[in-house]
């Protein structure tokens, strides 16, 4: 018996990745739904793995090229989306210690 | 480094995503869940530049790429303004969309330096075809739901007939030439460009018919899509990172549409096939009868003075005028008079999911006075005050009527209180194209106006 086709495995990966992403995001409360949507856009911004093999060819060709236009968008994508996400969290963080002595006032 | 050490370390950083994701089940985990996600990222572009040296050396571009892409993300990341959160994050999807779209042409051009084989096998053209198309409609959809979030482009509905065959076609069209790739040799180009020309097309027509207050489900579609075609590119080039990550990302957008359309009580393809709203002829016949009372700031000021408990409840009118720093003003000048303020969050109001939770924690509103609707739906029947800032289907007792449009919609049960304040710019009908009830209740008084400018207005009245 030989060993299941990359594809089958991919396939078999990809599945179970979908069970977890399922039960990991019902658990997101409804206020962080907007740093839920940013952190994931972010995280697919992981596009930019496939995009640094395409923009480092042995032989750089337009297809190089084509790979590091790839590169600078993702790249964009994935820094600019966990810092403002960071930027956001920051501010649901701020209010815990102000709220408590504004309550007692 | 070894393939296998490198599936490792993407192993690693697929675990640190799935701990982001966990960590925003509470506002108080959740940077350190946005810290893991960036550790993650990091791993695997470390790994994956250390990968790409070894075997060709030729890492120069990346790293200039990863340069300027990551600066101009800096600094978008640091001007943005909170209001405009829903356009970057659609810009963001179609910049995910396209990068997919380039690594599938790379791979077809240089099949090798992906790791596949030349020429390319037929499951991995499969791939690469299933990639490109998800990558092009999300990139073009999000395009489109860009410009309609930041006005440049109409928000309206745009409908003609025969929209839906059209799309059927072109997307049967599309499949055709995918499958003509599939098939082909060495005339491969001709197929695939055409194939991913279709696809361009095709997101642009699929988002053209949506209107403005669908657009939170819109934009968690695309988030989900921009996930898939992640996702796709990972079969493509059999890496399993990219599939757990674009999995994540595609089930968690799916996720967000699904509980966008509950709040909605509508069904997801309903607002996939669009045009909501657009007849316009809706309204209720005897509108003209009806007439509403209307009254100033100072009116307001005096009645939230007076009050024990006021719920605000915030919509896109809120976010269009900026209003949220003045709002927690008013507010906090409430709460010194001992007056018990909440806020009140429907699920759909503004334009994305959790657009108003973010606007409020930007004014620093703690997070303990804003409520999701179930929690506070109850609570609106012993409120004094209710102040309603530019929302209006939210809140439509149409909802609760048999037969109306909205029928079945959750809402905020704002007309069960003692007394409702409402603040729009005009008498306009919604989104739905409904006439609102609450507007001409008894209890009711309207308060026309910009919401910055009037909040402003009743916080100075209340001094």
């Amino acid at each position: 018996m030989s060993a299941p086709d990359p594809s089958v495995i991919n396939l078999i990966v990809f599945v179970l990745a979908i069970f977890v992403g399922y039960h990991v995001v019902w658990n997101v409360t409804p206020a962080l739904h907007t740093p839920l949507m940013s952190v994931t856009n972010a995280i697919s911004a992981i596009i930019l793995v496939g995009a640094m093999l395409a923009a480092g060819p042995a032989v750089f060709d337009w297809g190089g090229w084509v790979g590091v236009a790839a590169v600078t968008m993702a790249a964009i994508n994935a820094f600019g989306g966990f810092l403002v996400t960071q930027r956001m969290l920051e501010m649901f963080r701020k209010k815990e210690p102000k709220a408590a002595p504004s309550e007692k006032q | 480094m070894s393939p296998n050490q490198v599936a490792l370390w993407y192993l690693v950083a697929s675990i640190f995503f799935i701990f982001a994701l966990k960590g925003l089940s509470h506002p108080t985990t959740a940077r350190r869940g946005n810290a893991l996600g960036i550790a993650g990222m990091a791993i695997a572009v470390v790994v994956t530049l250390a990968l790409v040296y070894s075997h060709t050396k030729n890492v120069g571009m990346i790293l200039a790429g990863i340069v300027v892409g990551g600066a101009i993300g800096a600094v978008i990341a640091r001007r943005v303004q909170m209001t405009q959160m829903p356009e970057l994050v659609a810009a963001f999807h179609s910049l995910v969309g396209m990068a997919a779209v380039l690594i599938a042409v790379a791979a077809v051009n240089n099949p090798t330096a992906l790791g596949l084989n030349d020429p390319i096998p037929m499951g991995n053209k499969l791939e690469l075809f299933i990639g490109t198309f998800i990558g092009a409609i999300t990139f073009s959809g999000s395009v489109i739901a860009f410009g309609k979030l930041s006005g440049r482009i109409k928000s309206a509905p745009v409908v003609f007939a025969g929209q839906h065959m059209l799309n059927l076609a072109i997307g049967i069209a599309m499949i055709g030439f995918g499958i003509w790739f599939f098939l082909s040799g060495d005339s491969k180009w001709l197929p695939y460009l055409v194939m991913t020309a279709l696809a361009f097309l095709l997101g642009f027509l699929i988002i053209i018919p949506i209107g403005g207050a669908d657009m939170p489900v819109v934009i968690s579609m695309l988030n989900s899509y921009s996930g898939w075609a992640a996702a796709g590119i990972g079969f493509s080039l059999n890496n399993p990172m990219l599939i757990i990550s674009g999995s994540l990302v595609g089930s968690s957008g799916a996720i967000l549409s699904y509980i966008m359309c509950k709040a909605m009580n509508r069904s997801f393809f309903s607002v996939i096939l669009g045009g909501f709203g657009a007849e316009g002829g809706t309204v209720t016949e005897d509108a003209g009868k009806k007439t509403a009372k209307s009254g100033s700031p100072d009116d307001v000021a005096f009645m939230l003075g007076n009050a024990d408990s006021v719920i605000i409840v915030p919509g896109y009118g809120l976010a269009v005028a900026r209003a949220q720093h003045s709002v927690k003003e008013m507010a906090d000048k409430l709460r010194h008079k001992g007056i018990n303020v909440r806020y009140a969050i429907h699920p759909v109001a503004g334009r994305m999911p959790g657009h108003m939770n973010v606007l409020l924690a930007e004014a620093e509103v703690p997070y303990d006075q804003v409520f999701e609707m179930e929690d506070i739906n109850s609570d609106f029947g012993s409120t004094d005050v209710v102040l309603v800032l530019g929302a209006n289907d939210v809140v439509n007792p149409l909802a609760e009527v048999k037969g109306s449009p909205i029928y079945g919609m959750p809402i905020l049960e704002a007309h069960k209180a003692r007394t409702i304040i409402v603040n729009k710019r005009s008498m306009a009908t919604g989104y739905a194209g409904l006439d609102n009830p609450l507007f001409y209740d008894d209890k009711t008084m309207m308060v026309f106006g910009d919401a910055k400018k009037v909040v402003e207005d009743i916080a100075k009245a209340l001094d």
